[in-house]
């Protein structure tokens, strides 16, 4: 997984609250058996139009507008990511080149899963997220920095925002890790937990019942 | 000892180790598999050269892909047809037990593992599938995580996770004659937002749920995600207990009365603290329908449409006005004006038996309206569309021009070949009424069984307490 230290890219604005995984990728994509390649399919209802039998961008989407072509900022209203546990929606938004999001609230298991995926969530306050709207609607191809070890937003003004974070999904990010490996590492402790749950309830496992 | 909430004992009982400050390795008893959302955690184990850590603790079933007519004809669509072979391969590399798409026994996950004793009180349960919160009916700890989770619980039979704060949900007193679960779980939503419960566990308690069958306690919690908890949960007692007696893969004898005498714990201690707390009582729910994209915009059947311009925050003000062009509805409209092209009765929240036998008492000896395209009935599962068909519900369905399917997903997320076509609205019995849900831009309206099948025959929402008297 690719670590995430400190980031300044330009800032796209997705202005609707409840976006859901079925929005950042719905479910016809899903088939795929594989990680990679979801990107063109993101937010593929809102981007796309048919037109004569044929897919074409949607001029109104925000993503379509040529200034957010190299956005890696994705600026979001609150519980963003709620509904279908799909790892699909953050394998798309990263495949499409979002490296971090700021809104005032994530739904909780796209969170956890876009720690799996090099995407750091950032939680800003409500009002400061407003504000950010209003900032990137005033200043075409409006950016910001994101340094991740300090925890903190900040504009080209100079103004900065410090987000919380949870220390282990931190530590995860800047070092890019791979969860099994660490975990293995405890093996013994499964083991003897096991042994011990075999003793105490049987019926946990299919051989005791 | 200080006293403790449902969640509290079934998280400790599953601490493996802790580190300080960070996250807890919890162990996982069981993880459901199906075949969208387990590809790739199978492919990572390949790529490392890793086994699956305990193959017992895993139970395998297609059920997004899968059709509903003509099973033995196979999957036409070839991409749905490589998904569910891809399981069938990797279950068999594995060495993961699989109920196949022929097995009697295959249906939605949600469905099959409770009815065949696969999920026990006590337990962690996990699946790639938001809707795992459905086992927390049982007293058991269940939710949905990711793929790379997925492969992580295959690896190690473990997860790194964070305790959520605890949130009980109270429902006083008891439901009126033709309100359900359903109309509960939506109210409560209402109630909540679906942002309510992030961060939350959530344990449904009270007369109210206290007297729920298990059926209807795992509509109540199934619809947990959309109240924003991962989990929601209901305390063992003795409906728990009668319902899992002599279930295929729960224990027997010696052992069974073992694990009887460890459930009966399994409920929050009388002075147990909760981070937070809401009331409802059940009384006040009437049957409930929604009427936007969010499953929050839900009002009760004798409301009408709410007005945009009537909400102060501008946020949600948006929010509606989208809804609401998407839904292609106008505000102060009656919900019971609203006419349906299609009606789905199924998914993992309401497609088992007293589903089924509700909606088929309201439909017996009347007629789907003729501008209703479709009126479609699929069975939780194999044995749920076998009990169904001993009862004779199949042929009052049949009769009142209702398709009688084979079980699976189907229209709740259209992965299928059933959609709902651009344009088209539906009332339906599944979980969830996001754009394009049910298939692009189509409308979803959602509602318990017995609503479903009176909007099918009256062509437009009815309230279904007044039925009788048609």
């Amino acid at each position: 997984m690719e670590a995430f230290t400190v980031l300044e890219a330009i800032v796209a604005p997705l202005d609707r609250p409840n976006v859901d995984t079925d929005a950042i990728i719905p479910k016809q994509f899903l088939k795929t058996i594989e990680r990679q390649g979801l990107g063109k399919h993101l937010f593929d209802a809102w981007r796309y139009l048919e037109q004569d039998g044929k897919q074409v961008d949607n001029p109104e989407f925000i993503l379509n507008q040529p200034i957010y072509a190299d956005a890696r900022i994705l600026l979001a209203r609150e519980n963003f990511g709620c509904g279908s546990s799909r790892e699909h929606a953050p394998w798309a938004l990263a495949d499409y080149g979002f490296r971090a999001i700021i809104a005032p609230s994530f739904a909780d298991i796209f969170a956890n899963n876009c720690v799996q995926n090099g995407i750091l969530l950032i939680r800003l306050s409500a009002d400061e997220v407003d504000h950010l709207f209003h900032e990137v609607a005033a200043n075409p191809g409006y950016r910001l920095r994101i340094d991740l070890p300090a925890q903190e937003v900040q504009t080209m003004g100079d103004s900065r925002y410090c987000f919380p974070m949870d220390a282990g999904h931190k530590h995860k990010l800047l070092n890019g890790l791979d969860d099994i490996q660490l975990t293995l590492q405890h093996e013994g402790a499964i083991r003897a937990y096991e042994a011990a749950r075999r003793q105490s309830a049987p019926w946990l496992f299919r051989d005791g019942v | 000892m200080a006293a403790k909430t449902l969640y509290d004992k079934l998280w400790e009982s599953h601490v493996v180790h802790a580190e300080p400050d960070v996250a807890v390795l919890l162990y996982i008893d069981r993880q459901l598999l199906h075949e969208v959302t387990s590809p790739q955690a199978f492919s990572g184990l390949r790529a490392a050269g890793r086994k699956a850590w305990r193959i017992d603790a895993n139970i395998a079933t297609a059920d997004h892909n899968v059709p509903t007519t003509d099973r033995a004809a196979g999957i036409v669509d070839p991409t749905s047809r490589l998904q569910v072979d891809t399981l069938d391969q990797n279950c068999a590399e594995f060495g993961i037990e699989e109920f196949g798409m022929l097995d009697p026994r295959q249906g939605i996950v949600h469905v099959i593992a409770p009815e065949q004793g696969l999920t026990l009180p006590g337990m962690t349960v996990v699946c790639g599938d938001s809707h795992t919160a459905t086992h927390g009916a049982l007293g058991a700890l269940a939710f949905g995580i990711g793929t790379t989770e997925v492969e992580h619980v295959l690896a190690t039979q473990c997860l790194w996770a964070r305790k959520s704060k605890s949130l009980r949900v109270w429902v006083d007193g008891e439901l009126g004659r033709g309100v359900t679960a359903k109309d509960m779980v939506l109210a409560i939503i209402g109630k909540m937002g679906t942002a309510g419960g992030t961060g939350y566990a959530i344990e449904f308690a009270g007369p109210a749920v206290q007297a729920l069958s298990v059926e209807g306690r795992m509509t109540l919690c199934n619809m947990a995600i959309e109240a924003g908890a991962r989990s929601g949960m209901v305390g063992v007692d003795a409906i728990t207990i009668d319902y899992l007696r002599g279930r295929p893969y729960a224990p027997v004898g010696r052992i069974w009365d073992q694990a009887v005498a460890a459930w009966s714990e399994l409920h929050s201690d009388a002075d147990a603290s909760f981070d937070a707390e809401i009331r409802l009582h059940a009384a006040d729910i009437a049957p409930q329908v929604t009427w936007g994209t969010s499953p929050e915009m839900v009002a009760e059947i004798s409301a009408t449409i709410p007005d945009p311009a009537r909400e102060s925050d501008m946020v949600r003000r948006k929010g509606w006005t989208d809804a609401l062009a998407y839904m292609d509805l106008q505000p102060n409209t009656p919900l019971s004006a609203i006419a349906l092209d299609k009606v789905f009765i199924g998914s993992c929240t309401n497609a088992r038996i007293e589903d089924l036998r509700a909606a088929a008492a309201v439909a017996k000896g009347h007629q789907k309206a003729a501008s209703v395209k479709v009126a479609m009935v699929v069975p939780g599962s194999g044995l749920v569309k076998a009990q169904a068909e001993a009862e004779g519900l199949d042929k009052i369905f049949k009769e009142a021009g209702f398709e009688w399917r084979e079980p699976g997903c189907s229209m709740c997320l259209a992965m299928n070949a059933d959609r709902l076509e651009p344009g088209e609205r539906c009332a339906s019995t599944s979980n969830r009424n996001f754009e394009g849900r049910q298939g692009a831009g189509g409308r979803t309206h959602l509602v318990s069984p017995a609503m479903a099948a009176a909007a099918a025959i009256a062509g437009h929402f009815v309230d279904v307490r007044d039925w009788s008297a048609q």
